[in-house]
């Protein structure tokens, strides 16, 4: 029974695993490249497990970014993780440490694997099992990137550029899946106001210029469904 | 700390714990939410709309830094970026797309040097 479920855990996260490791490679030479000590890398990834945040904080640090200014970047940036538990089964895990667990380790690649699959022989310890798998590519990727990057000084510039794909990715895929352009429009509006504005803040003025800007357009929406009704 | 140009250790731990933290609870909320509050029309409304625009305004912030002294300059971190968007709209394959782009930047970087 339970090496089944193990068996099915490595099934699941042989699909998204090695995609996880690579990129915690280049994570753990973004450590190392940006001056902090290797073992950062695992600090990082044990405590905080958030793929695009963990790159986003060593850029952060590095430029000695003042903490609140952290909290809200890492509110908007991981902003998408409250909406995950709706409905990630987590009624499925009996077991309280394994419960906790599941909450843990919500990444959007945990959200993506047992989500939106009907799957009736979903059981409780083939989700923890598949989640601990992925947190292991993701530790073990970002160590070997940080060693290889430290022990042989191994620097290649280039490589930075796939904290800027995984942005670029994660955009596009959210703008495709939104099926709509108004509130993708929005965001750069309020990204390049910040931009010319508040340089220094920009970050922070564009997300909180995004978010009133969507509760606005929701305002709207509702008063005009009002007015037809 | 901040101004110091080098983050200490302290402050480095500081970083993580703040941003656990935050990430934690954003992951525990649903699960302590109301059932009310769970299936509001704001709440999903957000929740719909916040992730794309949070990654665009994340990616002009990335390309907000580049140097903007010459075209050629410009063009080496704006193509790698277009062609991994075209990929991805293409193939939808998050890893393809994100090697196409580095590659495409490895070589942009060969012909325009920092």
């Amino acid at each position: 029974m339970r090496q089944v479920d193990h068996r099915n855990a490595l099934r699941d996260v042989a699909a998204v695993g090695p995609g996880m490791g690579v990129l915690g490679t280049s994570f753990g030479l973004l450590v190392v490249g940006s001056g902090l000590d290797w073992w950062w890398a695992p600090v990082f990834s044990v405590v905080v497990f958030a793929g695009s945040l963990e790159f986003l904080l060593v850029a952060l640090a590095v430029a000695g970014t003042p903490l609140a200014a952290i909290a809200v970047t890492t509110l908007l940036v991981n902003g998408r993780h409250a909406f995950y538990g709706l409905s990630f089964p987590l009624d499925r895990i009996r077991s309280r440490a394994g419960r906790v667990y599941g909450v843990l380790a919500l990444t959007d690649e945990a959200y993506a694997l047992y989500t939106a699959r009907p799957d009736t022989s979903l059981s409780g310890p083939r989700i923890v099992t598949g989640q601990a798998l992925m947190q292991a590519c993701w530790v073990g990727g970002g160590t070997v990137g940080a060693l290889a990057g430290s022990g042989f000084g191994l620097h290649v510039p280039s490589l930075e550029f796939v904290f800027t794909a995984l942005f670029v990715v994660l955009a596009t895929e959210a703008t495709v899946v939104g099926r709509e352009a108004t509130g993708p429009l929005l965001a750069v509006a309020c990204a390049l106001v910040a931009q010319l504005v508040a340089p220094g803040e920009m970050l922070l003025v564009a997300m909180g210029l995004f978010v009133a800007a969507l509760l606005v357009r929701r305002r709207i929406s509702a008063a005009r469904e009002a007015a037809h009704a | 700390m901040p101004d110091t140009g080098y983050p200490g250790t302290g402050y480095l731990i500081a970083v993580v714990a703040v941003a656990a933290a935050i990430t934690v609870a954003l992951r525990a909320a649903p699960f302590a939410m109301t059932a009310t509050l769970r299936s509001s029309a704001p709440v999903a409304d957000l929740g719909r709309h916040l992730p794309a625009g949070i990654m665009i305004i994340l990616v002009v912030h990335l390309l907000g830094d580049v140097p903007l002294g010459s075209a050629l300059v410009g063009l080496r971190e704006i193509v790698p970026v277009v062609v991994t968007v075209a990929v991805h709209l293409r193939r939808r394959h998050a890893l393809l797309s994100m090697a196409t782009g580095t590659a495409v930047y490895a070589v942009a970087l060969a012909l325009v040097p920092i």
